[in-house]
């Protein structure tokens, strides 16, 4: 497009205050990535588009349902069946034939994240799910890139903006620093199960937009270390000052080997809830007897545990190890609960159906402060 | 002395949208008369803000302090 073109698209923007001809040549050298083409994608897509955003990266592997029309506003009947991402890139190109869309009909996974937000500088998250949204806050956070963050459920939505610092004496907070663990899959229902009015949708959608928009132009006060909930049936917004919670940091992975090997569907699935038991139970079954408890933490981590007797096998050499592994019932446990469901999840693969395998919930910690109080 | 209690989301079926409580000391104290009153809390997975800031830690509540309950939610 020619200069003159190019000023005339965005003229309405550019002579804002503070916006200028640098605001629009910093939209048009950015490159943003929006995961998930749905409610709030669409939003986001259209405006940030609309907007000049040089370089928008689509990640979807759905596909066009009729049930998605009422808020997906992008899509049209005759879309059904088509993929999100590739649908809404052709649209896009229409709405605006001077930047880049890249589609990607992809499921964003822990395999691929890290590769995919590598070309981007922006993340924006307008997913439908849990194990999804802490991959990507997980990702940011290692890649040190800001995260523009919305979720909506019924008459209800969030916005906050991740993992970016407004000014120079703040520690960035991520979504755990908000919500450190995922809730399980029955702790939390999702859109199809809740329902979720369309232009609610519209309005979080949009302010994601808005806050990205900021973000890229430097123009405002971004909702940094922020919570922004609207109500759409009292129009009620509440805005609360988050904070860096210590241990947020012990929960993200260190690098990215511990990140590819972290699995996030696991970490939300509802079938922790049947694998997982209590202290009180834990004892009960350790007095019933024949049972092996496996410690699955690392050789050297504290407090050693000589209160019951225990195999020590760490969790990467349970499969080598699994002669050792003798009772019908096995038990394993780690500081907080969360590797020994990972040890269930391998042991389940080693054994079958065959023997009954549980996880310590909260770990050596929470049953050593039980004690304590007993 | 009165603490006022706005709630989120998906708390509400549990507990309403707001709630007034007498004679609560601190954060703690009013986690656990919540879930004496409305033992489905216990279950769910909320964080509470103090006058409109998260609470990570045990927090004292003063006369008129407005606590908020919210859930997380993940539609998209």
């Amino acid at each position: 497009m020619d200069k003159e073109k190019l000023y005339e698209r965005y003229q309405r923007q550019i002579i804002l205050p503070d916006f200028g001809q640098e605001g629009q040549q910093k939209l048009l050298k950015a490159k943003i990535m929006v995961i998930g083409a749905g409610g709030l994608g669409c939003p986001v897509l259209q405006y940030l588009a609309a907007a000049g955003v040089g370089t928008i990266g689509i990640v979807d592997d759905d596909v066009v349902a009729i049930n998605n029309l009422h808020r997906q506003v992008l899509y049209s009947a005759d879309d059904l069946g088509l993929s999100k991402a590739k649908r809404a890139a052709q649209i896009l190109d229409q709405l605006n034939p001077g930047i880049r869309i890249i589609p990607y009909s992809e499921r964003l996974t822990a395999q691929n994240a890290l590769i995919l937000f590598d070309e981007f500088d922006t993340i924006i998250d307008c997913t439908d799910n849990f194990s999804t949204r802490y991959m990507i806050n997980d990702a940011c956070v290692l890649m040190n890139k800001p995260l523009v963050y919305g979720a909506i459920s019924r008459f209800e939505g969030q916005v906050a903006v991740f993992n970016f610092m407004r000014n120079g004496n703040d520690e960035a907070v991520n979504y755990r620093d908000l919500f450190p663990n995922p809730p399980r899959e029955d702790e939390v229902l999702n859109c199809a199960e809740a329902g979720v009015l369309g232009p609610l949708a519209g309005i979080i959608g949009s302010m994601m937009a808005n806050e990205t928009i900021k973000l890229i132009t430097g123009i405002g006060a971004p909702l940094a270390n922020q919570l922004l909930t609207f109500n759409a049936l009292s129009n009620q917004v509440y805005q609360l000052a988050l904070s860096v919670r210590n241990e947020t940091r012990s929960l993200i992975p260190e690098n990215e080997v511990a990140f590819l090997q972290t699995d996030y569907e696991w970490l939300c699935s509802s079938e922790t809830k049947e694998s997982e038991i209590g202290p009180e139970l834990f004892n009960d079954l350790i007095a019933k007897g024949n049972v092996d408890v496996i410690d699955v933490r690392e050789p050297g981590e504290i407090p050693v545990v000589n209160d019951f007797s225990n195999i020590k096998i760490p969790l990467a050499k349970l499969s080598e190890n699994r002669s050792l592994i003798k009772s019908d019932t096995i038990i394993a446990f780690c500081q907080s609960g969360k590797r020994s469901l990972q040890a269930v999840k391998i042991l389940s693969n080693i054994f079958g159906g065959d023997r009954k395998i549980y996880s310590l919930r909260g770990g050596i910690v929470q049953w050593k402060k039980l004690k304590q109080t007993i | 002395m009165t603490v006022n209690i706005i709630i989120f989301g998906q708390l509400t079926d549990i507990a309403g949208s707001s709630l007034a409580l007498e004679n609560i000391a601190d954060t703690n104290g009013l986690v656990k008369e919540l879930h004496i009153r409305y033992p489905a809390l216990a279950d769910a997975k909320y964080v509470i803000a103090v006058d409109k800031k998260v609470a990570n830690e045990n927090t004292t509540l003063t006369e008129n302090s407005v606590v908020a309950l919210l859930p997380p939610f993940s539609g998209g």
